[in-house]
């Protein structure tokens, strides 16, 4: 990753034109060619540097629900816990943390009602308590990590 | 309110945008839209917040962050509002949410700071402290030590009852 693949990605952090010729109008903020730009953005996003290149969905106005979860889990049974639990499908994210709360894990679902179906499932095959925390707010944040 | 045609596009754009000269020409080809079709509803869906953003999706670590705090403070209610604005406005700060508190875990207020290295976090983490007087407060640092699962929310078709919803 060069300073031009840091400035492509710290440009298309901040959004992308919808328009019909988007990434020329990218390419002309740059100081590119709309050829070079591909051509790298096809490299980054090959390369693993990029997860994904398109859209970031309000789960919630899509009629889907997320929350944050988190469970106490034992030191000798972490490995099992850790197999468990990302085994749900409704797992989008898995953090061991240090903390008597070790492991945080991120629940999205299609409808509200299986986020609690979907805690009692993950309490029934763990014999742990998940402890729920939904937001009550969520505060807008610039997300952009600086490349 | 979502129609059909918004969902179709929705499913088809969330795996990634084509990286291409005219990528809302290509999508629409690939769901049945003219070019101006696409870009119509696509305008329409980020104006009403369906689709948050539109851009790239990094890996953190990838870019060299290594490290993630999650900072969560016990604030009393007439304060967390005001005290939310101010952390989220904070470049290193990568999220921030209001939560409820629980029996055992009296914290309300979430952030998240992700920086290079573990110090950097907690330098970052004490400007914080300092500049909105955060110290107070009860709180608790939780470094992630791992990260076992990280994928996009994928969106699935909807069942009859979004479609008819």
């Amino acid at each position: 990753m060069d300073e031009i693949d840091k400035k492509i990605i710290n440009a298309l952090q901040n959004g992308f034109p919808i328009c019909d010729a988007p990434y020329q109008q990218v390419a002309g903020q740059l100081n590119l060619t709309e050829q070079e730009l591909l051509a790298r953005l096809t490299i980054l996003l090959d390369n693993g540097t990029l997860t994904r290149f398109g859209p970031l969905y309000n789960a919630e106005l899509m009629g889907g629900a997320l929350t944050l979860a988190a469970v106490k889990a034992p030191h000798d049974r972490f490995d099992e816990l850790t197999d468990i639990i990302n085994s749900f499908p409704e797992v989008a994210h898995n953090y061991a943390r240090n903390h008597e709360l070790n492991m945080w894990f991120v629940l999205a679902t299609d409808a509200p009602e299986q986020i609690a179906q979907t805690i009692m499932a993950i309490e029934q095959k763990t014999g742990l308590t998940v402890y729920n925390m939904p937001k009550i707010k969520e505060y807008f944040v610039n997300l952009k990590l600086e490349a | 309110m979502l129609e059909t045609r918004d969902l179709e596009l929705l499913e088809h754009i969330q795996r990634g945008l084509p990286v291409c000269s005219r990528p809302y020409l290509e999508i629409g080809l690939c769901c049945g839209m003219s070019e101006t079709e696409v870009i119509e509803r696509l305008t329409k869906l980020k104006q009403q917040g369906l689709i948050k953003r539109l851009g790239v999706i990094v890996k953190h670590r990838q870019l060299g962050y290594r490290a993630n705090a999650m900072i969560v403070w016990n604030v009393p209610d007439q304060v967390i509002k005001q005290l939310g604005k101010e952390i989220s406005h904070f470049s290193f700060v990568t999220l921030c949410y209001q939560r409820p508190k629980q029996p055992e875990w009296p914290y309300n207020l979430y952030c998240m700071i992700h920086g290079k290295d573990k110090a950097t976090v907690l330098n970052q983490l004490e400007q914080l402290i300092e500049a909105c007087h955060l110290n107070c407060f009860d709180k608790e640092i939780l470094f992630s030590r791992q990260c076992f699962k990280q994928r996009g929310a994928i969106y699935q078709k909807p069942g009859p009852s979004l479609a008819h919803g």
